[in-house]
């Protein structure tokens, strides 16, 4: 077992949830051991840098001088979702580049009884853990049910390997990881060019059309390069994607159905674990149809594939009620 | 003969200021204007300036225009500008700190993504976590509400496949996170 910090990110919780599920069921057979950081906190996204600079920073800071108390054994601290990935390794970087703003942060953090000592703890997103601790020959080893026969487009997004200070990815523009890692899983993957373009990031609640024309080019892409699937690793990305694919054809009148799975739930699939175990399901643009072609049953999901095109009459958005309801025993 | 001598302050002191409140070293007085940040841009096309551009009216002092530029909400942090400038300019770190200093100063032509910011920023100091369900009905009622009925079949969906929590979760030291942001918010202000 290989033992590692893990900061899982609010989005880990919800909306990619199949992410996290999917990445609980391949960490035994990979040899990965997440230790949860104790309480930690949100990373800010994309958005509390741009109100104000040192609250942002002290807010990672919490995060990063809490993982370093719990740190025994292991320093690296891994985050699956590549904006927190990216915030945790920035504010580490920049403390060290800036000190006064390494002085700021702790200052602040001092008022919580916390401090952080700037490059105590290395930051890194888990594909490159997998890759480069774990390795492809582990993967290749685990394999029992190999992808053979599916097209899978590799996306990375931005925020993984860029800006990249730390020198952990092949290439800041065209990185090679993922596709090497699902090559090991048997699958066919294609050369895409758009592999860490934007997916639009926070401009889907923004700037809506400036976003669908960013998730236009992707899905086009790899609808033009007949990929089966997208796959990615990162929530935002998965998210915008994904969610936002039906919005994106009503503003063009285009009829994509591009669907886009985290890479833990193919490394899972390739493990021949049961895909209920792995969030299948849970995209909305259905993975189902491009699954079955090679004999693969994944479940549909809580209420069927796709979302319903006329949904029953509500009240505006849709009704906190029907959580609830099925959350009960 | 006498040498005629330019006083800078002003100008200067805009430079100064962008690059102070940027969280690492910006570099940005090393910008040499070559125009690879705004080719390599996914999304130059809906913005008022390139990044060089407003980099320029930076150097010159322009703070108004350039606190007034849409440039930097345009910006989706794709981080394309900051690994291919030869100069090593952090320019998507600056497009942050362009956009706190246009909220301070009341500069923004559009309100949207500063009140995303905003929004955001409220849930996370209240809970600790993000909230995406009060997020996106708090933000989307104000600004979107037109775009709502297009979107109900994604939130449906997102609700009945669970990805989005009804009631919001918060964290056991909310107190320590309170306290460690009010004193950020004092050194910040300072
Ligand atoms: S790429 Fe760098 S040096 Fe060139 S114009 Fe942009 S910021 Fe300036
Ligand atoms: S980080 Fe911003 S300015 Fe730079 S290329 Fe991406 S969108 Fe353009």
């Amino acid at each position: 077992m290989t033992h590692y910090l893990f900061y899982p990110g609010c989005s880990m919780e919800s909306s990619a949830k199949a992410y996290y599920d999917s990445l609980m069921a391949v960490c035994k057979p990979l040899g990965l051991d997440l230790q949860e950081i104790n309480d930690w906190n949100c990373c800010g996204a994309t958005e509390y840098v741009s109100i104000s600079l040192t609250p942002a920073y002290a807010l990672i800071g919490r995060n990063l001088a809490l993982a370093e108390q719990q740190a025994n054994g292991s320093r690296t601290v891994v985050a699956p979702c590549s904006a927190c990935y990216l915030n945790l390794a920035k504010a580490d970087y920049y403390m060290r580049e800036r000190p006064v703003l390494g002085e700021k942060v702790n200052t602040a953090l001092a008022a919580g009884g916390l401090h952080y000592d700037p490059g105590s703890l290395v930051i890194r997103h888990l594909l490159d853990v997998i890759i480069n601790d774990i390795g492809l020959d582990k993967v290749k080893e685990k394999v029992t049910r190999p992808l053979t026969g599916l097209r899978l487009a590799p996306y990375l997004g931005c925020m993984a390997p860029r800006p990249d200070y730390d020198h952990r990815w092949s290439n800041p523009e065209y990185p090679t990881e993922l596709d090497r890692l699902l090559k090991v899983l048997g699958a066919e993957v294609i050369d895409f060019p758009l592999k860490t373009h934007c997916c639009g990031g926070h401009m889907t609640q923004i700037a809506p059309s400036t976003a669908f024309e960013l998730i236009r080019r992707l899905v086009h892409a790899a609808d033009q390069y007949h990929a089966d699937l997208m796959v990615t690793l990162c929530p935002m990305c998965q998210m915008n994607v994904d969610a936002f694919q039906g919005e994106m054809n009503n503003h063009f009148h285009t009829d994509y159905h591009m669907p886009i799975l985290f890479f833990t739930q193919l490394i899972g699939l390739a493990f021949g674990i049961d895909p209920k175990e792995l969030g299948f399901g849970k995209e909305l643009v259905s993975a189902g149809p491009a699954l079955a072609r090679i004999g693969v049953e994944a479940p549909a999901g809580e209420k069927g594939g796709e979302p319903p095109r006329k949904p029953k009459k509500t009240d505006g958005l849709p009704m906190p009620r029907m959580m609830e309801e099925e959350r009960l025993p | 003969m006498t040498t005629q001598t330019v006083s800078p302050p002003d100008t200067i002191r805009f430079l100064e200021e962008v690059s102070a409140a940027t969280a690492g070293v910006s570099r940005l007085e090393m910008c040499i204007q070559c125009g690879t940040c705004g080719g390599s841009c996914p999304s130059s096309s809906d913005m008022d300036h390139t990044p060089r551009m407003l980099f320029a009216m930076i150097r010159a002092g322009m703070r108004e225009e350039a606190l007034r530029s849409n440039t930097p909400w345009i910006c989706v942090s794709c981080y394309h500008c900051t690994v291919r400038c030869p100069q090593g300019v952090h320019i998507a770190d600056v497009m942050y700190t362009l956009k706190g200093m246009a909220i301070r100063a009341k500069l923004y032509q559009d309100s949207t993504a500063p009140d995303f910011s905003k929004t955001f920023v409220d849930m996370v100091e209240e809970y600790g976590r993000s909230y995406e369900f009060g997020l996106a009905t708090r933000h989307y009622l104000k600004h979107f509400p037109l775009r709502l009925p297009s979107m109900t079949p994604m939130g449906l969906g997102m609700l009945s496949k669970k990805r989005m929590d009804i009631s919001p979760r918060r964290i056991e030291g909310i107190e320590q996170l309170t306290a460690i942001l009010s004193r950020a918010k004092e050194l910040e202000a300072a």
